[in-house]
């Protein structure tokens, strides 16, 4: 987790970044070297993760594109 | 004829035929063969068991096939079929016959082909393409999936399906190939190898078909097809046929599965419930964490707080007062002290003034006479000149030296 750089807004995260993310955020409010401040920020930036998580979970609907020539179409199932 | 002096050994029916049975059993060329040949005098009684014999056009061969076997077959018997049997040769002691006790039964040709299956599987063996060395880990969580099956096939639905509901966040790419065929080798090669084209790189291949015959089947083990499948790039899961089936590119793949819903399955072992889960626990976590590092922080503000109230300048205030009023009480003291002090002292230098005042003298009828002129105190004659003032007890008035009377 890069702390100099200001975060990525949670809505553009992937679900596999924002639960990366979101461990991390873990092992260091365990590690407990994080300010109180700090913590504080880190448990909201892992609130938000969460919440993003889920959302991501609850939307996801399994994309499915067919391999045509050099392209890639939707694939119509039957 | 003369009787022989040593008697032939006298058999009995039933030495004799233990004997042969002993002879054509212990053969181990016999234990495991395959026979082609037509099936007529097909009998299957109520016990279940299956009876029939082989022949082709110089001879025949009784075959029996126990009710276990039987009910497992899906090939239906009947007179004329050409079939390839396998099994062993035994002796049924009580009908005097040799016959084949036979374990598998597939149609002709079948047999052929399974002959070049073992052959192939020894080939690409000896090729290291099975090696357990070879094989990598599918991944966990894939998040680009490829598939090379039939676009129309049930296969691809049930793939789909499981997909679906066990990892809707993933992509699934389909790579569509003809699976049985003369066509269908050189169509998975391609498809599995435009999928390891694809950037980025599905992370996992499945490669599926379903149920079929050996020969339905057969393009799974074209030698071409189990090399591409031991040379992709992508892990590939190989779910082909029925539990039942195996193929060589079974053998290739990094994971076989015994049907392509096992595939998909396979394919992605942590599953959305678990991602749930997984999330579930880091979340708590993450509470339980801040809590307790709010309560830590409390503890830590409630430990400051007293030092600060320990250190706090009221106190010192609090001090510094009673140190004022020490100081101030001890000042009003000696300031007491001196005044009586001083008093004291004052009232014997007034007495001492008192004793001293001339005003006492003048009561007594005395003069003092000063020179107006200088205010010189006049002591002698001689100073006694102009004007003067005479000062006596209770008052004084000027006067003026005139010429001395006899």
């Amino acid at each position: 987790m890069a702390k100099s750089t200001a975060p990525k807004p949670v809505e553009e995260l992937t679900y596999e970044n924002a639960l990366a993310e979101l461990k991390e955020i873990v092992n260091a409010l365990e590690a407990e070297t994080a300010s109180l401040e700090q913590a504080m920020s880190l448990f909201e930036r892992g609130q938000a993760l969460v919440k993003r998580c889920t959302q991501l979970l609850d939307k996801a609907e399994l994309k499915v594109k067919r391999l045509s020539g050099a392209d890639l179409v939707d694939f119509e199932e039957e | 004829m003369q009787p022989s002096l040593f008697a032939a050994v006298q058999w009995t029916v039933s030495t004799l035929t233990k004997y042969i049975r002993d002879v054509l059993e212990s053969d181990v060329r016999l234990e495991d063969i395959w026979v082609e040949g037509e099936v007529s005098n097909y009998s299957r009684p109520a016990s279940g068991h299956v009876y029939f014999t082989l022949k082709d056009a110089g001879a025949s061969l009784r075959c029996v096939m126990w009710r276990t076997t039987a009910v497992r077959l899906d090939l239906s018997l009947r007179d004329g079929v050409a079939v390839a049997a396998h099994g062993r040769i035994g002796v049924y002691e009580a009908g005097g016959q040799y016959q084949l006790y036979v374990d598998r039964l597939t149609p002709a040709g079948e047999g052929a082909l399974y002959q070049e299956f073992l052959r192939l599987k020894a080939e690409l063996e000896a090729e290291g393409l099975f090696a357990i060395e070879r094989k990598r880990p599918i991944p966990a969580i894939p998040r680009r999936i490829g598939i090379v099956t039939s676009a129309t096939g049930a296969a691809l639905k049930d793939v789909l399906n499981t997909l679906r509901r066990r990892l809707p966040m993933a992509e699934a790419f389909v790579a569509p190939s003809a699976v049985q065929g003369d066509e269908a080798p050189a169509q998975i090669i391609h498809a599995l190898n435009h999928l390891n084209a694809m950037r980025p790189r599905p992370d996992v291949i499945l490669l599926v078909r379903g149920g079929g015959s050996i020969e339905d089947l057969w393009a799974f083990n074209d030698p071409n097809v189990v090399r591409a499948v031991a040379a992709s790039e992508a892990p590939v899961v190989c779910g082909v046929g029925h539990e039942t089936d195996f193929t060589l590119s079974d053998f290739a793949a990094d994971l076989r599965a015994p049907t392509p819903t096992a595939a998909a399955e396979l394919a992605t072992q942590v599953s959305v419930y678990d991602l749930r889960e997984r999330l579930r626990t880091a979340a708590a976590q993450l509470g339980d964490l801040v809590t307790g590092s709010l309560e830590q922080g409390r503890d830590e503000l409630e430990t400051a707080v007293k030092e600060l109230r320990h250190y706090s300048p009221v106190r010192r205030i609090q001090s510094e007062r009673q140190g004022m009023d020490d100081v101030s009480r001890r000042l009003r003291f000696a300031i007491g002290q001196g005044l009586a002090l001083q008093g004291s002292e004052m009232a014997g230098w007034h007495q001492r003034l008192a004793a001293l005042s001339p005003l006492e003298v003048l009561a007594r009828g005395y003069a003092v006479v000063t020179r107006k002129s200088d205010g010189v105190v006049i002591r002698k004659v001689i100073q006694a000149t102009g004007a003067i003032h005479v000062r006596v007890s209770d008052g004084g008035f000027d006067a003026k030296v005139g010429p001395g009377a006899p």
